[in-house]
């Protein structure tokens, strides 16, 4: 077994879902941390004071400007972590600390709540709220791979990584609305319904085989665009569908 | 990838199952692979496009017996989000193992979501049985209803069967009337997102179907994946299917890869004008996103 890649979990203004998520792959935690990954920062889970090098750091929450600690945290983190992810809906999009519900009048107060690739860069979005624990099991899979693996593992990780990185460049703003600007005005919708299995807050109906969003139910955590097939779709990855999900198998075994 | 996909193996089959074939749009491939599947506890149930109050417009639905499946069996010409249902299936239905139902579109989300599952949590090692149907372009229910009712002449609730085949769709009524019109002039109605399509015969499927290729009355079947050539071994083990090998019936293989090299012809065409779509004022394109590029 090679050596193992470091992560740390920075934790900013979010609620820890996510951090319980990462944790909610049971076993498959431990597996992760026997084998690929060492644990170096982490609310609760790692008693590290200080911002560490690492290889990997997700961060949770959106940023609040208005904290000096955690502004200064989150350039320390980046400053000294290889790959940065915005790890969650807050992150990424700001999700519920800008907007609250939907629809809602935001407070003064969120503001100051930004994405956090308003503060620094960001190297790759993992959308939605929480993210699920499979998909951060199959980045952390990637990411080790990509910074461990011989030259055909990395090959794979890069092009698995690549959309989610492709995503960070997009932007910070997300909602339900991005499924009419960028999927059904850009006539790509195909009416599968997957934005509606999505949405972990159900404001999404299929209405005649197109999604109707419920602006007041949505919390701008870029679950659905991320997850239709018609925002992204890489044939390279996809057509090999069989033989990755069997090299993330075989590597949680 | 070949225009037809990856397959282990490729067959012209047909149900010996008398109650699905009745209801079953050519060969009852998928309603006898589903009852196969529930009988042995392959799949504990199935997400399929199940009936709703109004005609011939399908609901996506978990089903767990053949009662069920039959009565969700043939195809309807219209758009049934099926995937609305995965995580619903396996967290509020509890289910374990789920069989699902799709399009090529369809299939192709179910990977998505289970290679990268942003917001479908528990799904991904859940999918027990993707199956996937032909698909040249599918219509909005609206549309349908123009065809069958403006072109055709048909009142919805009095069709018995809808069914396109040799350039024609036709419309068959209880009282046995016989409607048809030219494929041709459905084309205005199809929805946008199917011309971009890349996949005709459901690449990414367990195991997938569709009467092109196979006489009438009977169904090609492309095997693909290991779990699907469990699924597909163990029903013609159990006599489920009579099978006729491909380069035996007529039309045979051709006509599949034919009308499937003229679907992504097409579509890589339509796929690479978007780029120049458009003007801006100063005389370049602005073009149209390419969801196969980046999101």
């Amino acid at each position: 077994m090679a050596e193992k890649i470091t992560i740390g979990e920075l934790h900013l203004s979010g609620c820890t879902g996510c951090l319980v998520t990462l944790a909610d792959n049971y076993e498959g935690l431990f597996k992760l941390l026997d084998d690929y990954a060492d644990l170096v920062y982490a609310l609760t889970l790692v008693d590290v004071r200080h911002v560490p090098e690492m290889d990997v750091c997700l961060v949770e929450g959106s940023c609040c400007l208005d904290d000096k600690l955690s502004v200064e945290e989150l350039k320390e983190a980046r400053a000294k972590s290889k790959v940065l992810v915005a790890y969650g809906g807050c992150a990424a999009y700001g999700n519920i600390t800008r907007f609250c519900r939907g629809g809602q009048w935001n407070q003064p107060g969120h503001a100051s709540y930004v994405p956090i690739s308003e503060v620094v860069d960001v190297d790759l979005f993992l959308p939605s709220c929480p993210p699920c624990p499979q998909a951060i099991r199959n980045v952390a899979v990637m990411a080790y791979l990509l910074l461990k693996g011989d030259d055909e593992q990395k090959k794979l990780a890069t092009a698995y990584l690549t959309p989610l990185m492709q995503l960070a460049q997009r932007g910070n703003e997300a909602c339900g609305c991005d499924l009419m600007y960028d999927v059904i005005n850009q006539g790509l919708c195909i009416g599968c319904g997957t934005c509606a299995g999505t949405c972990p807050v159900r404001a999404i109906t299929m209405e005649y085989g197109r999604p109707n969003i419920n602006r007041d139910l949505c919390i701008k955590c870029g679950a659905c665009y991320a997850q239709c097939p018609r925002s992204w779709f890489n044939f390279d990855v996809m057509n090999n569908y069989e033989s990755i999900m069997n090299v993330i198998k075989g590597a949680m075994e | 990838m070949d225009v037809l996909g990856n397959y282990k193996s490729v067959i012209s089959a047909r149900s010996t199952d008398r109650d699905i074939l009745k209801k079953a749009q050519d060969g009852g491939i998928i309603t006898t692979l589903f009852a196969y599947a529930l009988e042995e506890g392959i799949i504990d149930g199935a997400v399929v496009a199940g009936p709703s109050d109004e005609p011939w417009r399908p609901k996506p639905m978990v089903v767990s017996t053949k009662a069920e499946l039959l009565a969700a069996a043939g195809t309807r010409y219209t758009i049934s989000p099926n995937i609305s249902l995965i995580k619903e299936a396996t967290r509020s239905y509890g289910l374990d193992r789920v069989g699902i139902v799709g399009t090529p579109c369809q299939i192709q989300a179910i990977r998505k979501a289970q290679l990268y599952p942003i917001g479908m949590r528990d799904v991904d090692d859940k999918i027990a049985l993707a199956l996937g149907i032909f698909c040249m372009e599918n219509l909005s229910y609206q549309a349908l209803e123009a065809i069958v009712e403006d072109h055709c002449n048909q009142k919805m609730e009095s069709v018995k069967k809808m069914d396109i085949g040799k350039g024609k769709f036709t419309v068959y009524t209880e009282r046995g009337a016989v409607s048809q019109m030219p494929l041709k002039l459905i084309h205005k109605y199809v929805q946008p997102g199917c011309n971009v399509c890349l996949d005709y015969v459901a690449n990414l499927a367990d195991i997938s179907s569709g009467s092109v290729g196979s006489p009438d009355g009977w169904s090609t079947v492309f095997v693909r994946s290991m779990k699907g050539n469990a699924v597909w071994d163990g029903a013609i083990e159990a006599g489920l299917f009579e099978t006729k090998p491909m380069d035996q019936v007529k039309p045979g293989l051709d006509m599949v890869k034919k009308l499937s090299t003229d679907k992504i012809t097409k579509n890589q065409k339509n796929v690479d004008a978007r780029k120049t779509a458009g003007l801006r004022a100063d005389g370049t394109p602005k073009g149209l996103r390419n969801p196969y590029e980046s999101p």
